[in-house]
C-alpha cells in the first residue's frame, strides 16, 4: 500500500474528524422502524412505550457512565424525582404534559447539579455509595411525606392532551407511545450532537485518562458537573414520561432495584455509543416479559446469571465482537481493505 | 532582568516520614535547555508533579513567569502555559492521535467546551492538527486508535500533545524511556526541533541525550538539589561522579 | 433511654459481626462484594432449619452457621471471585449484584418465601432489670458474643503471625508476596472467615430482624455498605465504630423520630462521605 500523498492527508484528516457526525443509514432505519412499529402494532403500544421510557432512562445513564466514565448506583433518584414532580404538578392543576415534562426535567437537573460536586472526591466506592445514598434518601423522604407524594398508595394523575391535540390517557396508548418516541428522539439527537462536539470528545478523554485530560487544560470537575446535571435532566424527563403516560407513580421508583435495572440495561446494550441504552432496554424488557410469563419468580435468577456471565466474559470483549460483526455486515469491502 | 520562566522556591514534600523533596529552589530561564538528572529515587518525578500541581507541596511555592501558581490546579497551570509529558505514556487509548491533538488545541483555543459545534469543523484547528502530525511523523497513524500505535509513535504523540497547548514552559519526563533503539532517533530529532522560545526542562537518565541537549544541568539527589551548572562543569564535578558511580568511585 | 442505647449497641455489634468480613475484603483485596449479605442469609438459614426441622439447640447451630458459609465462601472465592480481583469497581459491582440476584431465587426455590423464624431458647428470652434499666437477655447475649468476637479478631490481627502477614498483605500485596507470604492463601482464608462471620451474624440477627427470608441479602446490603463506608476499610476498629454508630443512630432514630426513619442513616452516610470521602478511619492512601 503506497503512502498517501501530502495533498490527500488534509481531506483524510477532515473526514476522520467528522466521522462521528454523519447519520448513517442503520441509524435512520432504527428510528423509522420504531415509528413504524407504533403504528403497525398498536396493540403493543404500551410495551413500546415502556421500552422507550426505559431507553431514555438508560440513555441518561450512558451520558455519565458511557461517555464520561462516572459510575452511579443511584440514578433512579432523578427518575423518581421527575416522575413525582410531573405527578404533583398535574395534581396541582398543571395538566399540560409538555410543560410538566420540561419543569420535571429542570428540577431533576437541579438536583443533579446540586449533588454532582459530591462525586468529585473520593474513590469509586465512595461515588457508588453517595449516589446510592441520595436515591435512598429521596425514597425515604417521599415515603415519609405522604401528604405530598401519596405515600405507599402513590398518586393518581390526569393529563391534558399533548399540545392540546393528542390525548394520552388510557384510551390514547398509541399517542402515549408517539409522545415518548418524539421526546426520546429529540433528546437523543441533542445528545448525539453533544457527543461529537469538542465537549463530548473531552468527556471521552476524561473517561479514558482523567489525569491527561487535566494536563491538556480541561477543567475536569466542571465538565463532570455539567454532564451529570444534563443526565439528571434526561432521567427526570424519562420519569415524567412514565408518570404522564401510565398515570401512576409509586415509591419503588426510588428503589435500588431501579438503579440496578437501568445499569443492567445499559451494560447489556453496550455503554458509550448512545444506542446501547435503548437496545438494552428493549432486550431487558422483552426478556423479562418472556421469562416472567414462563417462570415469574425466577426472572431475577436469569438476569443475575446474565450479569455474571457478561462480567466474566468481559463486557468490552462482548461488545467488541458484536461491533466487529456488525461492521462486517455493513461494509465488507472496507473491512477487507483494512485487513 | 526578566522573571524566570519557571521558578521553585523552597519546595518541599513529605509523605508521612519520608521526605521526597527537601527545600528545592531553582529556576528555568525563558528559552532554556535545562536538564534535571539524578539517581533513581532522587525524587525527580515528584518534583515535576509539584511543579505542575499534581501534588500539593508541604512547603514552598512555584512561580510561572513571575506569577505565584502554587494554589492553582494542574489544568489552570496548563492554561497559563505550563505543559508536561509523562514518564509512562498518558494517552487516550481509544481516541486517535488526530482527535487527541484536536482536543488539546481546542482547549487552548477556548473552544474546548463547545457542545453544539461539530468537532473538526474549524479549519484553523484542523490545519494545526495537520501540522503537528507532520512535524512528529504521525500522519500515517492519524486516524488509528492510539493504543494500536507502536510504542515509539506513542511517545512522539506524548510530546506532540504537550506541545499542542503551545506552552511557554515544557517539562519532559524521560521522553526516551522505553523507546526501542530504532525509534530513538525520531525522539531526539523531535526534541532538537522544539521551538526556541519555549523553556524546556528535561528529566533524563540517558547521559548522551542530556549532554547533547542541555546547556544547563541541575542534579537532584535524595530530594535535594546537589548542584547546578554547565554540562562540562557537572561532568567534572566529583560529587556528581560519586553519586552516580557509588562511594568507591575511582578516577 | 439507656434501654434504647443498649438496644442500639446490640444492633451495632450485630452489624459489626455481619459487616467486618465485607470491610476486610474491601480493605485487603480492594474488592466490592455486594453479595456479602447472601452469606449472612445462608448462616441464618442454617440455624433456622437445623432448629426447626432437626430440633438442634440454638447454641449448637452457631458454629455450623459459621462454617457452612465459610466453606461456601472458599469455594466461590477459588472459582469465581479471584478472577475479578483486578477488575474495575463497576465490574465487581455488576458481578456481585449478579450473584445476589441468583442467590435469592435459589433460596426461594428451595425454602419458599416465608420468613424462617428462629425461636430462641427460654434461657435467652425475656428481660432483666439492672439498676432500673431494662434490657433484653438476648440483646445482652449478642453484645457479649460479638464483643468476644471483636476482641478475638483484634488480638488475632495484632498478636499472631497470621495477623501480621495479613496486615502486611493489606499494606502492599506485591511486597508481601515478595517476602514469601502466600497472598493467595491469605485471601482465601480471609474471605472464608469473613463469610463465616457474616453467616454467624445472620444466625444471631434472625430473631432481631423477624426471621430469615430470601430478600435478606438485598434488604441489608445497603446497611452493610453504609457501615463499611462510614467506618472505612482500615480494619476492626473502624468497622466497630461504624457499626456502633449506625446501630445506635438507627434504633434511636426510629424510636424518637419515627417520621424520619431510615433517612437519618442515609444522611449521616452522605455527610460523612462529603467530609471524609475515605470514611472515618480509612488509610491515607485508600483507593
Amino acid at each position: 500500500m503506497s503512502a498517501p500523498t501530502r495533498s490527500e492527508n488534509p481531506t483524510r484528516l477532515a473526514a476522520h474528524l467528522r466521522r462521528r457526525a454523519r447519520w448513517r443509514w442503520p441509524e435512520i432505519l432504527f428510528w423509522l422502524a420504531i415509528a413504524v412499529a407504533i403504528f403497525a402494532v398498536p396493540s403493543r403500544a404500551a410495551l413500546i412505550n415502556e421500552i422507550l421510557i426505559a431507553g431514555l432512562f438508560a440513555l441518561s445513564l450512558d451520558l455519565i457512565l458511557g461517555l464520561t466514565g462516572v459510575v452511579s448506583l443511584g440514578h433512579a433518584a432523578f427518575f423518581g424525582l421527575g416522575a413525582y414532580t410531573a405527578a404533583i404538578l398535574s395534581s396541582e392543576g398543571i395538566a399540560d404534559p409538555t410543560l410538566g415534562l420540561v419543569l420535571s426535567s429542570l428540577i431533576a437537573a437541579a438536583l443533579g447539579l446540586a449533588t454532582a460536586p459530591l462525586l468529585l472526591r473520593g474513590a469509586d466506592l465512595t461515588r457508588l455509595m453517595v449516589t446510592m445514598g441520595i436515591a435512598l434518601m429521596l425514597g425515604e423522604l417521599a415515603n415519609r411525606n405522604s401528604w405530598l407524594t401519596g405515600g405507599a398508595d402513590g398518586l393518581e394523575i390526569a393529563m391534558a392532551p399533548v399540545l392540546g391535540l393528542f390525548p394520552i390517557g388510557f384510551t390514547g396508548q398509541r399517542n402515549a407511545a408517539l409522545y415518548s418516541f418524539v421526546v426520546l428522539f429529540l433528546l437523543f439527537a441533542l445528545a448525539r450532537r453533544l457527543a461529537q462536539s469538542p465537549f463530548g470528545l473531552s468527556l471521552l478523554a476524561i473517561r479514558e485518562n482523567r489525569l491527561r485530560a487535566g494536563a491538556l487544560g480541561i477543567s475536569t470537575p466542571r465538565r463532570i458537573i455539567a454532564i451529570y446535571a444534563l443526565a439528571a435532566g434526561y432521567a427526570g424527563a424519562a420519569g415524567a414520561l412514565l408518570a404522564q403516560t401510565t398515570q401512576i407513580v409509586s415509591l419503588d421508583l426510588f428503589d435500588f432495584h431501579r438503579s440496578a435495572d437501568v445499569l443492567l440495561m445499559l451494560i447489556i446494550g453496550g455503554a458509550g455509543n448512545l444506542y446501547g441504552g435503548i437496545i438494552g432496554a428493549a432486550i431487558f424488557i422483552v426478556l423479562r416479559d418472556v421469562i416472567s410469563g414462563a417462570t415469574p419468580e425466577y426472572w431475577e435468577f436469569w438476569i443475575g446469571a446474565l450479569l455474571v456471565v457478561l462480567v466474566l466474559v468481559g463486557r468490552e470483549r462482548f461488545a467488541e465482537r458484536v461491533r466487529r460483526l456488525l461492521d462486517r455486515l455493513k461494509r465488507p469491502a472496507a473491512w477487507e481493505e483494512a485487513a | 532582568m526578566s522573571a524566570p520562566a519557571l521558578e521553585a522556591r523552597g519546595l518541599a514534600r513529605r509523605f508521612g516520614g519520608l521526605i521526597a523533596t527537601d527545600n528545592v529552589s531553582f529556576s528555568v530561564q525563558p528559552g532554556a535547555r535545562q536538564a534535571l538528572i539524578g539517581p533513581n529515587g532522587a525524587g525527580k518525578t515528584t518534583l515535576i508533579n509539584l511543579l505542575t500541581g499534581v501534588v500539593k507541596p508541604s512547603a514552598g511555592s512555584v512561580f510561572l513567569e513571575g506569577e505565584d501558581v502554587t494554589a492553582l490546579s494542574p489544568s489552570r497551570r496548563v492554561r497559563r502555559g505550563l505543559s508536561r509529558t509523562f514518564q509512562i505514556n498518558q494517552l487516550f487509548p481509544d481516541l486517535s492521535p488526530a482527535e487527541s491533538l484536536g482536543l488539546a488545541i481546542s482547549e487552548r483555543n477556548g473552544s474546548g467546551a463547545d457542545f453544539w459545534r461539530q468537532a473538526g469543523s474549524k479549519p484553523e484547528i484542523v490545519a494545526e492538527i495537520e501540522e503537528l502530525l507532520r512535524r512528529f511523523g504521525l500522519e500515517d497513524a492519524m486516524d488509528q486508535p492510539t493504543h494500536t500505535l507502536p510504542y515509539g509513535k506513542q511517545r512522539l504523540l506524548e510530546i506532540a500533545l504537550a506541545l499542542a497547548s503551545r506552552p511557554r514552559v515544557l517539562l519532559l519526563d524521560e521522553p526516551a524511556a522505553g523507546v526501542p533503539e530504532e525509534e530513538r532517533r525520531d525522539i531526539l530529532a523531535a526534541l532538537a526541533a522544539l521551538p526556541g522560545e519555549v523553556a524546556i526542562l528535561l528529566i533524563e537518565h540517558d547521559m548522551d541525550l542530556v549532554f547533547n541537549f542541555a546547556t544547563r544541568i541541575s542534579v537532584l539527589v535524595a530530594g535535594r538539589l546537589l548542584c547546578e551548572g554547565e554540562p562540562a562543569a557537572i561532568a567534572a564535578d566529583e560529587r556528581v561522579r560519586a553519586v552516580y558511580l557509588g562511594e568507591d568511585a575511582h578516577g | 433511654m439507656l434501654t434504647i442505647l443498649l438496644d442500639g449497641i446490640a444492633y451495632g455489634m450485630l452489624l459489626f459481626v455481619l459487616s467486618c468480613g465485607l470491610s476486610v475484603t474491601l480493605g485487603l483485596m480492594n474488592f466490592i462484594n455486594l453479595a456479602h449479605g447472601a452469606f449472612a442469609m445462608v448462616g441464618g438459614y442454617v440455624t433456622a432449619l437445623l432448629m426447626n426441622r432437626a430440633g438442634v439447640p440454638f447454641l449448637v447451630t452457631l458454629p455450623l452457621a459459621f462454617f457452612v458459609p465459610a466453606a461456601l465462601g472458599v469455594v466461590l472465592e477459588r472459582t469465581l471471585y479471584r478472577r475479578l480481583y483486578g477488575a474495575s469497581p463497576l465490574d465487581q459491582v455488576l458481578f456481585t449484584i449478579g450473584l445476589v440476584l441468583m442467590a435469592m431465587p435459589i433460596a426461594n426455590y428451595f425454602l419458599g418465601d416465608q420468613a424462617q423464624q428462629v425461636h430462641l431458647p427460654t434461657w435467652l428470652s425475656g428481660r432483666i432489670e439492672f439498676h432500673g434499666v431494662g434490657i433484653g437477655i438476648y440483646r445482652l447475649f449478642i453484645i457479649g458474643v460479638c464483643g468476644v468476637i471483636a476482641a478475638a479478631l483484634q488480638i488475632f490481627l495484632v498478636k499472631t503471625r497470621f495477623g501480621a502477614r495479613l496486615r502486611a498483605a493489606v499494606d502492599d500485596p506485591r511486597v508481601a508476596s515478595g517476602l514469601g507470604i502466600n497472598v493467595d492463601l491469605l485471601f482465601a482464608i480471609t474471605f472464608a472467615v469473613g463469610s463465616g462471620l457474616a453467616g454467624l451474624g445472620g444466625a444471631l440477627a434472625a430473631d432481631v430482624v423477624g426471621g430469615i427470608d430470601p430478600s435478606f441479602p438485598l434488604k441489608f446490603m445497603v446497611t452493610f455498605l453504609i457501615v463499611v463506608t462510614i467506618g472505612g476499610s482500615n480494619g476492626i476498629l473502624g468497622a466497630l465504630v461504624g457499626s456502633l454508630l449506625l446501630g445506635v443512630l438507627d434504633v434511636a432514630g426510629k424510636y424518637y423520630v419515627p417520621s424520619i426513619g431510615a433517612f437519618i442513616i442515609y444522611l449521616v452516610m452522605v455527610v460523612t462521605l462529603i467530609l471524609r470521602p475515605q470514611g472515618l478511619f480509612a488509610r491515607a492512601d485508600a483507593r
